[in-house]
Order: C-alpha cells, then structure tokens, then sequence
C-alpha cells in the first residue's frame, strides 16, 4: 500500500488540469468556428438554412451532454473510426458549444438595430460588407460578456468527457480517490481546481457586463 | 463496411425506458420545488433594494459563497462530492438520495441568481405603497415582491430547470436508475451502445420540449393567473 501525501494528490490532480484546459480550449476554439459558420448561415435568412440552424440549436441543447458524448464515442467506432478518448471528447464537445455560441451571437445580431441594416444597404454595400463593417463590429461589443460567461460552461462540461474514459481532471480525481481511499478529500481537492478556473472568469465576465451596461 | 442499426432491439426494451422516464421526471420535479424554494430563500438573503434583507453579515456570506461555489463547478463534480465523498465523513447516502439532494443544491444556486435578479427589479413605489397599507416585512415579500419578480424571471427559470432535468442524466453515474443508466444497461444486454443513446437521446429532446410547455403552462395557469 502506497501512501499518499497531499501533496501527491494536488500535484496529480494539477497535471490532469492541463488536460481539462486543453480539452476546454480546443472546444472552445473549435466551437466558436463553428458557431460563426452557422450564424452565417442563419443571417443569410433562406428558409432552409434558418430552419436547419434551428433544428441544430434545439438538438444540442435538448439532448444531455453526456447522451452527446457517449453517440460520438460509439457512432465514431460504429463508422470505423478509431476513436480515441480525445477525438470524441473534442468532437462532441465543439457541436455543443458551437450550437450554444451561435444562440448567443444571434441574440447580439439581433441585438443591432434595424436602421443600421438597411443604413448599410442603402450605401450599396454587400451583404459581406454588411456584416464585416456595420454589424460585426457593433454585435461583437454586446457579444464578449456573455461569450466568456459561456466560456465557464465549457470548462464545468469538460467534466463529462470523464465518462469516456478521458484522463481529465474529474477521472484522475476519481481514480486517485480510489487508490488513496479518501474521497472526501480528493474531490474536495477536484472542486477547488475547478473553482479556481471557473471563477474568475465569472467575475470577468461579470465585470464586463458591467462595464457594457455603463457606456450604453 | 455496412452498418446495420437495430433499433427494434432497444425499443424491446421499453419498460427499462419507462421506469428511466418516471425515475428522470420524478428527480426532477422534486429538485424544481425544494430548489426553486431553496433559490427564492437564497436570493432573499442576497438581493438588495426591496426591503432590507434582516439576514446577518455571516449568513449572507455564507449564502454568497454556496451559490459562486456551485455555479463554478461541474454538476458531476458535486454529485461525486456528495456520493463518494461525505460517506467518508459520515454520511451515508443512497444513490437516490444523494442524487436528489445533488440537483436541489445545484438547481438552489442557479434559481437564487436568476430570482435574485427578478427580485431586485421591484419598483421602490411597490414596496412603499406595500408600507403604507400596513404590510409587514413577510407579507410585502411573499405578495407583492416576490410574485410578479417570479413572472418576469420565469422563462429562465424554466431554461434552468431543463438543463437541470438534462443534467439529471450524470446521476447514471452513480447508479440512480434515471433515463440515461437504462441506455447503459439496454447496451449491456444487446451490445447495441449506439442504437440506445439514440434512442434516449430522442426521449430527452422530447420531455426538455414537453417540461418547457408544461411548465410554461402551468405557471400561467396556476401561479399566475390571477395576475
């Protein structure tokens, strides 16, 4: 029987946080991307892409996340896809936060007058231009606070890759609650990482929205 | 490769999905009346410019703390906490138990902020002319602040409560029976992993649509038809 310092345990749970922020970024990176293609596709206002948009948005974010994760960890195999831990967790992980993000980014656009719309076509300018030079810039001012508030979710949702077998932070804290038999303990430890992430970019957030809400 | 889906062999399943259902339903209506009850006192405490709140420095504190504590961790984090970790310090839980007693703490936390911010919209002239008829601290709070706060946040609430309801899926987990474990056991039996998280994938989209109408409905029928 090996004994277990807490020292041990912090440093093995702070090595598995890398995984849990990695994780969290490409989601969030990847997700974003994606997000944005599909608020494009949104603001193109054709029936059918308005309609397959919506359909997405109402498909992630009415199926758990966990349901979503354990269909691309089992759909990537059935399609013979090797699936790895990480290639599931990173995949499902970008589809939930991309249908999240272009919820809210819609939210923004829709935020924006209408005058400034038709201001913008009325100086000839295309629908690309309209929205690289009147809209965006205006939509992403209102769409920062609430896009790093999201942020947040992503991390607490990286969580749930645990159960595909993803080494991060909640499966390490799980595994080594095994080994040293102190689960009070560790997951005590688990959270505080989890709170040390999480909160201060609550607070930034929260900052943010603020600092919006004063310059209006 | 072909790949065949035998949806017919999870679908057999059906009374494994059924008993999913009640046990998903039934966690979640007891975490939205104990925490929504749990988020009305919590934002009491917290929120400010309806009346002052009595509460002491500590309590309000205390307060503070278990609502950012467990708005920034994971739910399943805290289910884990729950479960695993307070048998070793002595308590011991049934999977059920700790599993309810996880969605009302989590569900307690969001419901505070999000009444919280009803709460605090409450024009001043409501609660003077609550003052001048004569009400008391209790009855200014329970019928004229707090209902029309619970209208104005209500759709949030209710969002809130889906994703708490969706969330529910974790308690799997542990071993709770919910709606998500029966996918995991309908796998174990017919080693068709997919064709079941399909399935209960679609039983989810469809109670999160059904519970918003309901809910939605409800209240408008019953908590606040009298306007």
């Amino acid at each position: 029987m090996v004994d277990f310092s807490l020292w041990d345990i912090v440093r093995n749970l702070l090595l598995a946080a890398r995984w849990t922020v990695s994780l969290s970024l490409i989601a969030f990176i990847g997700g974003g991307l994606v997000g944005l293609l599909l608020l494009m596709l949104r603001l193109t206002k054709r029936p059918l892409a308005e309609a397959f948009v919506g359909a997405y948005v109402q498909l992630f974010q009415g199926v758990p996340l966990l349901v979503q994760l354990f269909l691309a960890y089992y759909g990537l195999g059935l399609f013979g896809i090797d699936t790895s831990a990480w290639f599931a967790a990173g995949m499902g992980l970008t589809l939930y936060t991309s249908a999240f993000l272009t919820e809210i980014w819609r939210g923004c656009v829709g935020a924006i007058p209408r005058g400034q719309w038709e201001a913008s076509q009325s100086l000839a300018l295309n629908f690309g231009e309209q929205l690289r030079y009147v809209i965006l810039p205006q939509a992403v001012r209102i769409a920062i606070p609430p896009t790093v508030g999201f942020l947040v979710q992503v991390i607490k949702g990286t969580a749930l890759a645990s159960v595909i077998g993803f080494m991060e932070l909640t499966k390490v804290g799980k595994t080594i609650a095994n080994a040293t038999l102190n689960p009070f303990l560790v997951f005590s430890c688990v959270a505080l990482i989890y709170f040390l992430l999480c909160f201060p970019i609550s607070r930034y957030a929260k900052s943010l929205e603020r600092k919006l809400h004063v310059a209006r | 490769m072909k790949i065949q889906l035998d949806f017919m062999a999870v679908l057999a399943e059906w009374p494994l999905l059924l008993k999913g259902v009640a046990w998903t339903l039934a966690l979640t209506a007891v975490a939205v009346v104990v925490g929504t009850l749990l988020g009305i006192a919590c934002a009491w405490v917290r929120g400010r410019g309806f009346g002052d709140t009595l509460a002491p420095g500590w309590v309000k504190a205390l307060v503070a703390g278990y609502v950012e504590l467990i708005r920034n961790t994971p739910f399943i984090v805290q289910l884990f906490f729950i479960f695993f970790g307070l048998p070793a310090a002595g308590f011991k839980l049934s999977a059920e138990t700790a599993s309810v007693i996880a969605m009302v703490v989590n569900l307690g936390a969001y419901a505070a902020e999000i009444i919280r911010a009803g709460l605090e919209a409450t024009p001043k002239g409501q609660i003077e002319a609550a003052a001048s008829l004569a009400l008391n601290r209790w009855q200014t709070f329970v019928r004229v602040v707090l209902p029309p706060a619970l209208k104005k946040v209500w759709p949030g609430l209710v969002s809130q409560i889906i994703i708490v309801m969706l969330g529910s899926s974790v308690c799997g987990q542990i071993s709770t029976q919910e709606l998500s474990y029966a996918a995991d056991l309908i796998q174990s039996r017919n080693f068709r992993s997919f064709e079941a998280f399909i399935v209960v994938g679609a039983i989810y989209l469809l109670l999160s649509v059904v519970v918003r109408h309901a809910l939605n409905g409800l209240a408008a029928r019953f908590l606040f038809g009298r306007g």
